[in-house]
């Protein structure tokens, strides 16, 4: 019997196995999939909502948003889908039951433009409103446009130079609706933004609440992000961030690229794990194609990832520090040891940060000379060293603590609901890995504790992050002990890989959180649909209840915290 | 480069030996532009991946004070040098050119990466511009994807011999007429540059008319 319960018989009217080939899960009716959610929510537990999304099927009239459901306690992923029409297309929206839903279903609107009904803010994210028409739709076509699908003829195998600009009326990469008039045209603005923040109703003296805008460019904001806060005093009200300054197109370049060409982009993700998002694409293309890499890649890949891990939860240390005002000098600190992983990673990979290391069935190539060495050094000596150190100077610090303890608070039960994952999750007391929930690759085989903090406060998501560090550490040593000898990859490297049609969600355990790959086949070279599950973006719902009556300063240090990277947050 | 300290201190003078140790004759031009080729203050302000690769150059390894740069201001008011470290895409823009604008002379562009430079891996999306050159006057363009801290120290050292060369008769900010800030471009259904709204209003007959025709 499966683990999920079945929900064709719990519903014979509403709800249908989703039978195609290649397919899974269950196709709800529009109209009772609130009821659907809401029995599996409170009697099922299928308490977190983790990816929403929607493939559009053109020419078909047909667009599937598709809900990807989980068990707080474990387990793999139960998976919803509603159908509508291309032209009116709407569904219920899930963000009263499942408050996480918010800014996924926000984006769908703005990509894809399926309206939800009943969602309280729903406005374009990721692009400004009045943007003209909703570019993920497969009928949508961008000013630069070449050819539906990649390798276009003009570069492999004819190969000429043609300058995209040159095809273009405007010299440059834009595209007006034909009836834009620019003397008439009225700039929509951000009214709707503003008109968000309720104001406060008079209680006798009357005062006013100040807006206050943090960003795009601030240096608190770890990159090209906006808060708006709005301040009673110091103390802060309402937050709406602004995301969408770094909103790069992974997703319809994704898919007129060929499946390979993809891993690249990824690495552009999360531009400081590339290793872990390398991880997470290969898992969700291996699914669809069924294959499985030799062993050494497997402990190569492992190693890989969990060096990232150790990495990036350095750098997000040093780099809350900047946010608590201790500005550059404990960044130093972990920026020393990050330099010493990048250097494995160069020697492996060929690139500092832009790893493209993970192939289709193993990685791209086996450790040079010398690397095993370097990398057992660091595992071994130096890195327990540097935590130890950095636990040292920090976790006793009387400001960290102060500015720390007790601000920024998440309960375990907002938590679920708010979709965080990662750090964030784990540090309101729920103990919610994916690496042990719902394990993948080898991790099976590893001797390792998942941490959990339990106040849900910035303190705790900074020793978190200490606690995770030395788990991968013990990781590493497991892998350094038992890494076996023998190929690492399976055949000969493909640049065109076959992926029967079908669907496939791979999910890792990237260091800031749950990082998931939705990738739609349909048999050609090209995927039909590329989504990315973004940690960093999906964390972010859950700033304002973190951020709702701290000081404005605190702000700061709550977003550091979070350890977003906008490169994932905007895609 | 000739902006060394045996560079200035060659003139074509002829000073006697016993006080070469304490007379230095230089050109005014040359003073001016050795002292500002070594102090030129970066914005604080990444874009994208290659901000990251920015900082391990603030960073002990490369550490680019070496070279009088270490000194990043959050505020644009204060700084010399814009390092456009990352994807320049059309909700941004807006704020880049207020930022550029708000600069005060002297000021420098830096193009960072492939994206900066013109579009990298993202040319073809929609909502990225292809190049932060379309809108700002760029001195030094960096290759890379991300370009390596020793690549964009080698950018930063080309833009110091670019600073020493300038000639002090042809400096803008010396000029009669102040510089006329950039126009900032509006977010429409497209990203519209003020400056091609010519072309748009063009562009938009021409469609209309062929529309008028298909009927």
């Amino acid at each position: 019997m499966s683990e999920h319960p079945l929900l064709d018989q719990q519903f014979p009217e509403w709800v249908q196995a989703d039978a195609r080939p290649g397919y899974g899960g269950w196709l709800v009716q529009a109209a009772h999939l609130n009821d659907v959610a809401r029995w599996l929510r409170d009697q099922a537990g299928y308490d977190y909502l983790s990816s929403v999304t929607a493939v559009d099927y053109f020419p078909e009239d047909r667009m599937e948003v598709v809900y990807h459901l989980y068990r707080s306690t474990g387990g793999s992923a139960l998976v919803l889908k509603v159908v509508t029409g291309r032209e009116q297309a709407q569904v219920p929206s899930l963000t009263p039951l499942y408050p996480g839903a918010e800014f996924q279903e926000r984006e769908v609107w703005d990509l894809l433009g399926v309206r939800f009904v009943g969602h309280p803010d729903l406005r374009r994210i990721l692009l400004w409103e009045g943007f003209a028409g909703h570019p993920l739709r497969k009928d949508w076509r961008e000013p630069f446009f070449e050819e539906e699908v990649k390798p276009f003829k003009s570069r492999w195998p004819e190969g000429h130079v043609r300058r995209a600009e040159d095809g273009n009326p405007y010299g440059d990469n834009l595209q007006y609706p034909p009836d834009f008039d620019p003397d008439s045209w009225q700039p929509q603005g951000e009214d709707a933004l503003y008109a968000k923040f309720q104001r406060r109703a008079d209680e006798g003296i009357h005062t006013d609440t100040m807006i206050v805008n943090l960003g795009p460019q601030h240096p608190s904001t770890h990159g090209v992000f906006r808060m708006v806060v709005q301040l009673e005093g110091e103390t802060i009200v309402d937050l709406k961030p602004v995301m969408g300054y770094l909103h790069r197109n992974h997703e319809k370049i994704g898919e007129r690229n060929t499946f390979l060409q993809n891993m690249p982009f990824t690495d552009r993700l999360d531009y400081t794990t590339s290793m872990a998002n390398n991880f997470g694409y290969a898992l969700a293309v291996e699914k669809l194609m069924g294959i499985q890499p030799p062993e050494r890649a497997e402990y190569l890949r492992v190693m890989m990832a969990e060096l990232t891990r150790i990495m990036t939860h350095l750098f997000s240390i040093g780099f809350l520090l900047n946010d608590l005002g201790a500005f550059f000098t404990p960044s130093l600190y972990a920026i020393q040891e990050r330099e010493l992983i990048l250097d494995i990673f160069e020697a492996v990979s060929g690139s500092r940060m832009m790893c493209n290391y993970f192939r289709f069935g193993g990685v791209v190539r086996d450790l040079p000379e010398g690397v095993l060495e370097k990398v057992k050094e660091l595992v071994l000596e130096r890195l327990p060293r540097k935590i130890d150190e950095m636990d040292a100077y920090l976790t006793k610090n009387e400001i960290v603590r102060g500015r720390c303890e007790g601000v920024g608070v998440l309960t375990d039960a907002q938590a679920i609901a708010l979709s965080a994952s990662g750090p964030v999750l784990r540090a309101s007391g729920v103990p919610y890995d994916v690496r042990r929930a719902d394990p993948y690759s080898i991790y099976e085989r590893f001797d390792f504790d998942v941490a959990v903090r339990y106040h849900g406060d910035i303190y705790d998501r900074y020793l978190l992050r200490l606690d995770e560090a030395r788990q991968s550490l013990r990781i590493l040593q497991q892998v350094l002990r038992d890494l076996p000898e023998g190929p690492v990859m399976n055949g000969k490297p493909q640049h065109l890989v076959r992926v029967p049609a079908g669907e496939a969600y791979g999910r890792v355990e990237s260091p800031k959180g749950e990082l998931g790959f939705y990738v739609v086949s349909n048999g050609k070279p090209n995927p039909l649909r590329y989504h990315v599950r973004a940690p960093s973006f999906i964390n972010l719902t859950s700033l304002a209840t973190m951020a709702r009556g701290e000081k404005i300063a605190d702000v700061v240090a709550v977003l550091g915290s979070i350890d977003i990277v906008l490169g994932e947050v905007d895609r | 480069m000739n902006d060394s300290a045996d560079a200035l201190n060659t003139p074509r003078y002829d000073i006697p030996p016993e006080l070469q140790q304490q007379v230095h004759l230089t050109t005014l031009e040359r003073i001016y532009n050795w002292s500002r080729a070594n102090s030129t203050w970066p914005m604080m302000f990444g874009l994208a991946c290659c901000a990251i690769e920015m900082i391990a150059t603030a960073a002990g390894r490369y550490d680019f004070s070496r070279f009088g740069m270490e000194v990043m201001r959050a505020s644009p008011r204060q700084s010399d040098v814009m390092i456009v470290s990352g994807t320049v895409t059309k909700k941004m823009v807006p704020q880049i050119v207020r930022l550029y604008n708000q600069m005060s002379e002297p000021k420098y562009v830096i193009a960072m990466g492939a994206c900066a430079s013109g579009g990298g891996p993202f040319k073809e999306g929609y909502s990225v511009v292809a190049g932060v050159d379309k809108f700002l006057p760029v001195d030094v363009y960096i290759p890379g994807c991300p370009p390596t801290p020793q690549a964009l120290l080698h950018g930063l050292m080309t833009l110091q011999r670019k600073i020493s060369q300038e000639k002090l008769g042809e400096m803008r900010w010396y000029a009669k007429q102040p510089s006329e800030p950039i126009p900032v471009p509006l977010l429409g259904p497209d990203l519209i540059d003020p400056r091609k709204l010519p072309l748009i209003r063009k562009q938009a007959a021409h469609t209309g008319a062929e529309e008028e025709a298909d009927e």
